[in-house]
């Protein structure tokens, strides 16, 4: 009876067979492990984009002058405008309320005059306020397109001119960038299902009676529990990475070990909030709830894999210190793209190191070996 | 006959309300997202913080930099001192734009050569690196119209755009978003309240009990229907006042054709949560076919990132889903006050799923009374 206070080895590999049995008989784990993510990476990849690869605008031309045609055939070869010449500025400007273009350009009657006679010539450019970002970019291509025609056909030399070089993602392709931030917020959702189920299950069907009247000690279920599972998220996230490397085209230019670490650590933060989110529940429907709405839709909208942490409320830039997926997507940004910058990658395994102490610590002191 | 649906509509109501963890389910969760949602999904880019680090010493570059640092488009402009410190900078994120000026910069300015200053894009940030390059850009246009009217004296025939955002002037994102939380609220109560109700009357046993009340199939169908519309649409009005009242979106459009469309919505809605319902014998499957729902409906639907932007070859596909319209009909009323006839070739698809997702709701639905 010594045995039954120390830390068990063989007792520890046994509880893990016995879990490792069940994962693989209990499809829907492995449903959730492998095929979720596939299905997952497959809707980010293609869904989610913000290459407005050709925005469609409607083109007014008030002015029919050689001045103004020449100005507008530079917008109707633009190729990244898809355009319809309209007749008036009426029948265009309902299209824009329609949504069948989202940005309209007018050359005013007075334009070629007003140039002829050296004054300054002003076009009209007006988008879809509805569609935010992609008015953005009406208004940014069609400034490239006037200042191309200023210089190219008006031989007006602008005196400084503006050089641009992207770094780490040449082309500005933003799937590059959604999809291994995309790895982040799936990997939180499947690191916390895996195992907010498992104990709420046992406590449900009334098996965690039966372990409870075993020797096992708490440190020996809570690793026994955290070690297969550690190991079932670990082959999603090489899933994940291969898919996105050879399906998805994105350029992997870091280190794998660097991303193996991160991964490892991130998945003890997810797993350990699984387990804790399933401790407290005991029951699955409680637990699947929740980590859907703690650990999913957070990873969504505030791990900065879409949007832009630095442009949210103070207050939840604050909550989104919180999310392990935050500090998550960043090191992945980065070992996709850029390599391994150290003064990025450390600060962030220590936070989401932090995140998991701090989960696996309170998954240790709920955990009690008691049947109430 | 309408008495005992009457009936079993108040029965459904109360239970959903007096069963603590349903009632929590429905109303926590559902307020998190909209707070959340409405102000942290922002693809707006601000409090930018961007770096210069300049080599020149004339009077061009020191103005250029004053006009960047002047501009209220930025938060912070660091100045590096060293092109080490400038490569750091990008490299960890301090900054999404780097501006580079060579030491020549000014003599070339002077002599009246073209003066090129260098920006570095974060590709890390593909979407945001480029709106604020489209910043920088609009400074340096304004600047050389400013250098052509201090040396000719006149504004010699420049070339520049009047920039209108229409029915969001000032491109705001919380303009975007809260009209589409009352799609996505409306979505998610209609499919929880639907989905939920029959797979808990089947996993608690009082579904028997249903069917052996004097009830038709087809009353019991409506009873488990209303119930999901009169929360749907309480809980939509509800945010569609916080929306006009606490952010103050002005609503444009008919309030009557918005509430039309949305009652149809809802239907489409609950149609396709009796069929996830109707297949799942407990909670937690119907709870799973949800979200199994849920995820591709909302990634596809063009809310966070426009259809437009999608594969050719997947565009079609978002036709299939019901909220993909319905976003563009929220936005068309609620913002650009639409014509009537417009909303009308995004209504008939919605109707078109609506009696489909019913009528398969309604077959297994008799299927299982059977």
């Amino acid at each position: 009876m010594i045995m039954l206070h120390s830390f068990s080895f063989m007792r520890l590999i046994a509880f893990m067979y016995k879990e490792a049995i069940q994962i693989v008989r209990d499809p829907s784990t492995i449903m959730i492990a492998f095929l979720l993510p596939l299905l997952m990476l497959f809707l980010f990849g293609y869904g989610v984009s913000l290459d407005a690869n050709q925005i469609r605008i409607g083109l007014v031309l008030e002015d029919t002058s050689p001045e103004a045609r020449s100005l507008g055939y530079a917008f109707e070869k633009c190729t990244y405008f898809q355009t319809k010449v309209g007749v008036d500025r009426k029948e265009i400007e309902d299209d824009l309320t329609s949504g069948r273009v989202r940005g309209v350009i007018i050359i005013p009657t007075d334009f070629s005059v007003n140039l002829l006679k050296n004054q300054p010539a002003v076009l009209q450019v007006i988008a879809d306020g509805s569609e935010t970002n992609t008015a953005s970019f009406v208004q940014n291509y069609a400034d490239g397109v006037i200042e191309d025609w200023a210089e190219k056909d008006r031989g007006k030399k602008a005196q400084i001119t503006a050089e641009t070089r992207v770094w780490y993602n040449p082309q500005l392709k933003s799937r590059n960038v959604l999809l291994p931030g995309s790895i982040s917020v799936i990997m939180s959702l499947i690191g916390t299902l895996l195992t907010a189920l498992v104990v709420a299950r046992e406590w449900e069907r009334g098996t965690m009676e039966a372990i409870m009247s075993t020797p096992i000690l708490i440190s020996e279920l809570i690793l026994g529990k955290l070690l297969p599972y550690f190991i079932l998220g670990m082959l999603s996230m090489a899933i994940c990475v291969t898919s996105a490397v050879f399906v998805f085209d994105v350029p992997f230019v870091g280190s794998l070990f660097v991303l193996f670490s991160a991964t490892a650590v991130f998945l003890l933060a997810a797993l350990s909030q699984g387990l804790l989110i399933s401790t407290v529940a005991r029951n699955q429907f409680v637990a699947s709830q929740t980590a859907l709405n703690v650990a999913f839709l957070p990873a969504f909208m505030l791990s900065g894999f879409l949007y832009e942490i630095t442009s949210m409320p103070i207050v939840i830039q604050w909550i989104t210190h919180l999310l392990p997926a935050r500090y998550f997507v960043s090191i992945l940004q980065s070992s996709f793209l850029a390599g391994t910058i150290w003064a990025q990658v450390i600060p962030n395994l220590l936070a989401m190191g932090c995140i998991a102490g701090f989960f696996l610590f309170l998954v240790v002191k709920k955990s009690v070996k008691r049947l109430d | 006959m309408w008495g005992r649906i009457k009936a079993l509509v108040i029965k459904e109501l109360l239970t959903v309300w007096r069963d603590k963890k349903s009632r929590m389910t429905l109303i926590v969760p559902p307020l998190m997202q909209l707070f959340l949602l409405a102000q942290a999904a922002t693809l707006e880019v601000r409090n930018i913080e961007i770096a210069y680090y300049n080599q020149d010493s004339g009077w061009y570059s020191h103005e250029l930099v004053q006009r960047i640092k002047g501009s209220r488009y930025f938060k912070d402009v660091h100045e590096l001192k060293n092109l080490k410190e400038f490569e750091n900078a990008i490299d960890e994120q301090r900054a999404i734009i780097g501006i580079h000026i060579q030491p020549d910069f000014s003599r070339n300015a002077a002599a009246g050569r073209v003066a090129t200053v260098q920006l570095i894009l974060d590709g890390r940030k593909a979407n945001a690196s480029q709106i604020v390059q489209g910043y920088v850009r609009r400074i340096i246009g304004d600047f050389n119209a400013d250098i052509l009217k201090i040396k000719s004296m006149s504004s010699e025939g420049s070339i520049t755009s009047v920039f209108r955002s229409w029915f969001n002037p000032n491109l705001d994102y919380l303009i975007y978003n809260v009209p589409c939380m009352v799609g996505i609220l409306s979505m998610v109560l209609g499919l929880m309240v639907t989905a939920l109700s029959v797979a808990r009357e089947r996993e608690m046993g009082t579904f028997d009990q249903l069917l052996v009340s004097p009830l038709q199939p087809w009353q019991i169908l409506i009873g488990k229907m209303l119930p999901a519309m009169i929360i749907a649409v309480g809980e939509s009005t509800l945010i569609m006042g916080l929306a006009i009242v606490v952010y103050r979106i002005p609503f444009q459009g008919s309030l009557i054709l918005f509430y039309l469309c949305m009652v149809l919505f809802i239907t489409s809605i609950i149609g396709v949560g009796l069929f996830i319902s109707s297949l799942s014998k407990t909670q937690q499957q119907a709870n799973l076919g949800t979200f199994v729902f849920m995820v591709p409906t909302m990634l596809l639907s063009g809310f966070g990132t426009p259809i437009e932007n999608m594969p050719d070859w997947l565009q079609p596909l978002t036709w299939f889903i019901p909220i993909s319209h319905f976003f563009i009909i929220i936005k068309g009323i609620f913002l650009k006050n639409m014509l009537a006839l417009e909303v009308l070739t995004h209504v008939w698809p919605i109707a078109f799923i609506a009696i489909f997702t019913l009528s398969i709701a309604a077959w297994m639905f008799k299927q299982r009374l059977e």
